[in-house]
């Protein structure tokens, strides 16, 4: 059974083709690297997925069933989750809050509830521990490193239980030892049975970690392959189109 | 074994923050816009023989209260990255409601609540345009600035009301009485206080309004009623002007459309002094206070030591623009 499968998706923007009949499936617990040039529509199918656009045409399924997500939300309530490129974080928050931004566990009786900080603190501090990040439940993530950001992205995905996460350019601008602590985080989650899509520019980083890549340009998806059939010379050749797709 | 010093660490975790108590007392701005508060009460206290007697002790938290408990509503307005300038006018509006109404007979709970529903109604006129409408904050509540003045004229003919019918002595007692020796709009201003710290420490609609003020986009993405929860902030903002303005016909005995006018520069300059940031994301409740306190600590400071008024301005606003500036410079 599938976690996700795309068939035919294209979307445009007025007279912009962003996407044009891209069919994918994803599989429990399988990296898929997602590569391609500035502007081939990467970004673009990652929001589709995670409901922040609808598809112009096509369909989604998710275990079998066809869905449409009208907002985010819904996206997540489907065991989705999105790790923005611009990591849609407080800074103002402490790692807990964000984890729990928007299902705060509460206690009390009927309608006086007060939240339920040392829930909040305890799972964080689980879900951190499980992720094998230094990141601390308290602090702000104002005074955190990127990586410790993305773990609280990832954290945030794994308090949902999602079957499949989207990671847009996770590793774009962060230092050298805090990629490699990213690429950590996604082998746990793939792990733990997560399917995980990463968009990247990376050679190295997709290579490292993903079972399958994926290749688009300009919107069309020109290679599917798995990551040990390909090499990234060839990956290369693809994303420039001194490659043409077979 | 082996779980216990798992469990411990994992405890360890929970527990560990980056800087300890006492780092994270440090680098609260409250904890020294306080400190800068008791230091001047001190100060005062050693240098004047009139600071620290019960009189002015009493005037002063009675005169700071208004302003403080306005600044409760602007701060969460503001925590959410949003301002309102209306709410000056928003007191000059609901102190001619309250005022129009009592002398026509009808009694303080009516008059209250003819105010309270005024404010409100301004509140959700705000609220909507900025939150569904999506104009910006600054536009839409100087519109009302204007709009709300006007009204209070149109309501009142312009004229002064000083006769509040048959529950004057109540109203009176209300806003220029005491409880246990302290000035009513004091005891208001405590308890209103607490409500809003337990409000925003203690509750999602607190949580979600600091993230809103964080990363507005975010706290939308995960799911947060953003909307609905700006909309909330603007009507409690006007509420806590209209409780204000109560208190403060109350008090003066009488009402004129000037009630509150260029009140809102000092309750945002005490949410400011307080802690709360402009850019949106921070701001408490004590600090609003304080802050409020520290405005009127210093204009009661340099009336008794004996500066000319005409300075007055320039210490207050010398003291905004400090408060701002030492915070740029503690986060660095
Ligand atoms: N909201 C939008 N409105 C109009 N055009 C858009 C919008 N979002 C994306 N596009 C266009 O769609 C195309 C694909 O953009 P997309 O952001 O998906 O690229 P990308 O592969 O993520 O690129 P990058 O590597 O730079 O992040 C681009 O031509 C872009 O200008
Ligand atoms: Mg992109």
């Amino acid at each position: 059974m599938s976690v996700l499968e795309l068939q035919g998706i294209s979307k445009s923007f007025g007279a912009i083709r962003a996407l044009s009949e891209v069919s994918l499936t994803v599989r429990p617990g399988e990296v898929i690297g997602l590569m391609g040039d500035n502007g081939a529509g990467k970004s673009t199918l990652v929001k589709i997925i995670g409901g922040n656009f609808a598809p112009s045409a096509g369909s989604i399924r998710i275990a079998d069933r066809t869905v449409q997500f009208a907002r985010p939300v819904e996206a997540r309530e489907a065991g989705i989750e999105v790790v923005y490129q611009d990591l849609a974080l407080c800074d103002n928050l402490t790692a807990a809050a964000n984890v729990f931004l928007g299902r705060e566990p509460t206690r009390g009786v009927g309608p006086f509830r007060v939240l339920d900080y040392g829930a909040m603190y305890r799972r964080a501090a689980e879900l951190f521990a499980e992720l094998k990040s230094e990141t601390r439940p308290r602090d702000l993530v104002r005074s955190m490193s990127g990586g410790q950001r993305q773990a609280v992205a990832i954290a945030r995905a794994r308090l949902s239980d999602s079957r499949l996460v989207l990671m847009d350019e996770p590793t774009a601008a962060i230092s050298v030892r805090q990629v490699a602590e990213v690429l950590d985080l996604i082998r746990r989650l793939r792990d733990r049975g997560v399917a995980v899509i990463l968009v990247s520019h990376r050679m190295p980083d997709v290579f490292g970690v993903a079972d399958r890549v994926v290749v688009l340009r300009r919107g069309r998806l020109v290679a599917d392959r798995p990551a040990g059939d390909s090499s990234p010379e060839e990956v290369t050749g693809l994303i420039t189109g001194a490659i043409e797709a077979v | 074994m082996a779980a216990n010093t798992a469990n411990a660490s994992l405890d360890d975790a929970i527990n560990r923050t980056g800087d300890g108590f006492l780092g994270r007392l440090l680098g609260r701005h409250v904890f020294w816009v306080t400190v800068a508060a008791i230091l001047a009460c001190l100060i005062m206290s050693v240098a004047t023989d009139t600071f620290a007697t019960e009189r002015n002790l009493f005037n002063v938290t009675r005169n700071f209260a208004f302003v403080g408990i306005v600044a409760l509503g602007m701060t969460a307005v503001i925590i959410t990255g949003g301002i309102d300038l209306s709410v000056g006018s928003v007191m000059g509006v609901c102190g001619i409601l309250i005022g129009v109404v009592m002398s026509a007979g009808y009694s303080f709970t009516v008059g209250a609540a003819a105010a309270l529903a005024g404010a409100g109604a301004v509140g959700l006129i705000n609220g909507w345009l900025i939150a569904y409408a999506g104009m910006p904050p600054f536009v839409v509540t100087l519109g009302m600035l204007s709009i709300a003045r006007s009204l209070a004229m149109v309501f009142s003919n312009n004229k002064m009301i000083y006769d509040f019918g048959p529950d004057t002595d109540l109203l009176l007692a209300l806003g220029g009485g005491t409880t246990f020796g302290v000035a009513n709009p004091v005891v208001v201003l405590v308890v209103l206080a607490l409500a809003f710290g337990f409000v925003l420490r203690w509750t999602r609609w607190g949580t979600w309004i600091y993230a809103i003020g964080g990363n507005e986009q975010a706290a939308n993405l995960t799911g947060v009623p953003v909307r609905a929860l700006k909309l909330s902030v603007y009507v409690l903002c006007s509420l806590t002007a209209g409780i204000a303005a109560i208190l403060m016909v109350g008090w003066l005995g009488a009402v004129t459309t000037g009630l509150g006018q260029t009140d809102e520069l000092r309750v945002i300059a005490a949410s400011v002094i307080g802690g709360a940031n402009l850019m949106g994301g921070a701001g408490t409740a004590l600090g609003a206070v304080v802050g409020a306190a520290l405005i009127e600590v210093i204009r009661n400071s340099l009336l008794l030591l004996g500066v000319d008024a005409f300075w007055q301005g320039t210490f207050v606003g010398g003291f905004i623009i400090l408060a701002v500036a030492f915070e740029r410079f503690r986060r660095r």
